[in-house]
């Protein structure tokens, strides 16, 4: 950071640029020392306690309750008291309007919830405030407007309630997947037991707030924190009718083993190993802003992260030098500063994980690239990188890395490219980058996987349905398909 | 002299084919022996619709229902054979007809399952109807015929390729199906049927890994036990509840598919 100097006749121009920092003020978050439960409209004091931490400092921002299976339990009966005692009976016309209510005070809440999730989770700024906030308001909006509608999104089948849905959701977008997961869930006239993830409960319980500004009445949403224990206690509670989980593929098979034979709906949003396809006619520059937004929007923490890049041969060079002249702009740092592009790695033990999987890339004999970037001191950090020379069978193109890290594969044909792109357990989402119409939709046809981004990449919108294949998961969520994990048929 | 009647050896239909029991083994059901596959069957099967699947899944949704439609002609050929295989005509007449419903869905369910989704942004976004895959059933003892036909036909419009275990105590009708298969216009391995021990093999289609769901209606005593089976490999299970007829039987086994694409000059 230099001063500006004054300026002086025929100075020659700036060789190079800086940026000036540019952190976003944190006043507007007023963080507590105890957070309790959130259970029946009221906060319970917590049994037992952890520290929830900022992962760009490690500082404690605070102690959040650690819930027992006692306080799950009280949680569900208070869901259960909810649901018989008025919200199921409601007319969705009703429950349409506190939908909208907390739409419009997550709207106007925006910027306060913005820095907490930045905080909290480690992201960037800019995208938890042009990202993660718009579109969790979105959701709500989107949803309030099909619960007096349900009659017409499924026309003869008498859609009914389905009960007290369990609803377990991950660190990555901690207030963007409770929306998924609470918005058709209350639409649909049920009423909720959430858990946030272990590492990034506070965007959650200041949603709390907004759910009392609201005036929700109590039990309608109850929000209950800590690890995996809590979660378990959750799944095999007998008083709750779904569960739906975001998480690791390998949690989520646990959940489908527990609840085997029980006849509890469920629905599973699970990892993924994305193929972001790139064909030797594709507009390469706008395709290398695909790609990057594809892996490392959110640090690579991200389910449908582009995470394997298939160029084709003959663009190869040219591809990768461009990618690698655009990995050295990104701006690694502070989540909090507007010009971050690449925040905190989410917890130490991602950061393990990220960790273990690029040795083994290395081990395997794949060629890493990293750009030069200065991490900060403290904090969990890791530089963008790229793989190349990369094998269909080392671990980094088959196991999700859930971090900014590429592995970059390459094709000759069409066939060539569906083979290897569906050569995976997962099939959650694919990218695919062509001039060609007739190829983007066979290309569309034949990835296997639940969202298929055609010259574009990592775009959602509460109307479009989301979610996977095979070991992907189930269920959908978003647009009208997403009610129908809500509901039962009175046929 | 009387004539010597040829008899029929009861056999599996895996790939378009009817061979043994790789076990060499049979047991005895309605007074006839009866293949008793073995878990090597299983596999040999669920191998046979992995591979026919990608090509059935491909065909234009007209020409799917036409194929059923043609598999129902073929049920009404052998009407006589298959009402002395269970409880009668009627419930040969109601097989059949059912099968035409669901031939009718093939072209149809797209447009009621599938949207264009209005998103806030220059997009064309739409979400669409695929197979999911292959589907091992296990099928209901009763009705021998119509329950069989209910579970076959909505997994069988969608696009997937089936892996049938027949019912332990009839397993006869669905040999007799089989026969009619073998002679429409279904593809080689887009069904295959094994006869047998449904305890013993069961547990095999349910773990194994190129399974993409299971229809467990059949399942009776052992859903638990197959249910988490199928979690490894995070299949869908889809369990129906008494004589079903619905789109949303189809449904079950259909995953949707949704494409974003920019909108520009």
């Amino acid at each position: 950071m230099t001063e500006i100097e004054p300026r002086k006749s025929a100075a020659p121009a700036p060789t190079s640029w800086d940026y000036a920092p540019a952190p976003e003020s944190r006043d507007v978050v007023t963080l507590r020392e105890r957070y309790g439960h959130f259970i029946g409209g009221r906060w319970v004091e917590p049994q037992e306690t952890y520290t929830t931490i900022s992962p760009a400092t490690e500082e404690t921002l605070g102690e959040v309750g650690q819930a027992t299976p006692d306080e799950v339990n009280a949680a569900v009966g208070a869901a259960r008291d909810a649901f018989s005692n008025g919200w199921s009976a409601l007319p969705g016309s009703e429950r349409a309007k506190y939908l909208f209510r907390i739409a419009r005070i997550l709207q106007e809440r925006s910027r306060e919830f913005a820095v907490l999730e930045s905080l909290n989770g480690g992201k960037p700024i800019k995208e938890s405030r042009d990202v993660d906030l718009p579109l969790a308001a979105a959701h709500f909006f989107y949803y309030a407007g099909w619960a007096d509608k349900l009659e017409y999104a499924f026309p003869n089948r008498r859609p009914q309630p389905v009960g007290v849905a369990g609803q377990i959701i991950p660190w990555n977008f901690p207030l963007l997947m409770l929306a998924w997961k609470i918005a058709p869930a209350l639409a649909c006239g049920n009423t909720v037991v959430l858990k946030p993830a272990e590492t990034t409960p506070l965007s959650a319980l200041l949603f709390c707030d907004v759910v009392q500004q609201a005036e929700l009445p109590p039990g309608v949403v109850n929000i209950v924190t800590g690890d995996g224990r809590t979660g378990g206690a959750l799944v095999t509670h007998e008083g709750v009718d779904k569960i739906a989980f975001t998480g690791s593929t390998e949690v989520g098979k646990a959940i489908q083993r527990e609840l085997a034979g029980t006849g509890k709906k469920l629905t599973l949003e699970l990892g993924g190993k994305a193929a972001n396809v790139i064909f030797d006619d594709a507009a390469l520059d706008q395709a290398v802003e695909g790609i990057v937004n594809g892996i490392y929007f959110n640090q690579g923490h991200v389910c449908c992260a582009g995470s394997r890049l298939l160029v084709q041969e003959s663009i190869y060079e040219q591809l990768i030098g461009k990618l690698k002249r655009r990995l050295t702009t990104l701006r690694v740092g502070d989540p909090l500063d507007k010009n971050t592009d690449v925040g905190a790695i989410n917890s130490r033990m991602q950061l393990d994980k990220i960790e273990e999987l690029v040795a083994a890339g290395k081990d395997e004999g794949a060629e890493i690239y990293q750009p030069p970037c200065t991490l900060p001191e403290k904090g969990y950090w890791f530089v963008p990188t790229v793989f190349t020379n990369v094998a269909q069978s080392y671990r980094i193109a088959q196991e999700e890395i859930f971090g900014p890290v590429l592995s970059v594969l390459t094709f000759r044909t069409p066939d060539e490219a569906v083979e290897k792109a569906n050569n995976t357990m997962y099939g959650l989402s694919a990218g695919v980058w062509t001039e060609k119409g007739s190829r983007i939709l066979a290309m569309a046809q034949r990835l296997r996987a639940g969202v298929v981004w055609a010259n574009t990449y990592n775009r959602f919108d509460p109307a479009s349905p989301f979610g996977g294949y095979r070991e992907s998961g189930f269920g959908r969520e978003g647009g009208r398909h997403g009610l129908e994990p809500y509901l039962r048929f009175d046929e | 002299m009387t004539r010597l009647p040829v008899r029929k050896t009861y056999k599996l239909f895996i790939g378009g084919s009817f061979p043994r029991s790789e076990s060499g083994r049979t047991y005895e059901a309605e007074g006839q022996n009866v293949a008793r596959a073995s878990r090597k069957d299983v596999r040999d099967a669920v191998r046979a619709a992995r591979s026919a699947f990608p090509k059935w899944a491909a065909l234009t949704a007209y020409n799917r229902g036409q194929v059923l439609y043609r598999l129902a002609e073929m049920l009404e050929s052998r009407a006589s054979e298959l009402a002395e295989l269970c409880s009668g005509r009627e419930e040969v007449e109601r097989s059949i007809d059912r099968i035409v419903w669901y031939a009718g869905w093939a072209d149809k369910l797209p447009q009621v399952l599938g949207s264009s989704n209005p998103v806030s942004g220059p997009y064309f976004n739409f979400t669409m109807p695929e197979p999911t895959g292959v589907v091992g059933v296990v099928v209901p003892d009763e009705p021998p015929l119509l329950a069989l036909v209910s579970r076959l036909a909505p997994a069988l419009v969608g696009g997937n390729a089936v892996v049938l275990l027949a019912s332990e105590t009839h397993p006869l009708a669905a040999i007799e199906l089989t026969e009619a298969i073998a002679t429409s216009d279904v593809p080689g391995g887009v069904v295959n049927v094994l006869t047998g021990y449904r305890g013993e093999l069961a547990p095999w289609l349910a773990a194994h890994m190129d399974v993409n769901a299971l229809d467990l209606t059949g399942a009776d005593g052992q859903v638990a036990e197959l249910e988490r089976a199928a979690a490894d490999s995070v299949k869908r299970v889809h369990r129906a509840t008494g004589d079903v007829q619905s789109p949303w039987e189809i449904a079950a086994f259909l995953e949707l598919k949704t494409v974003w694409h920019p909108i520009g000059l």
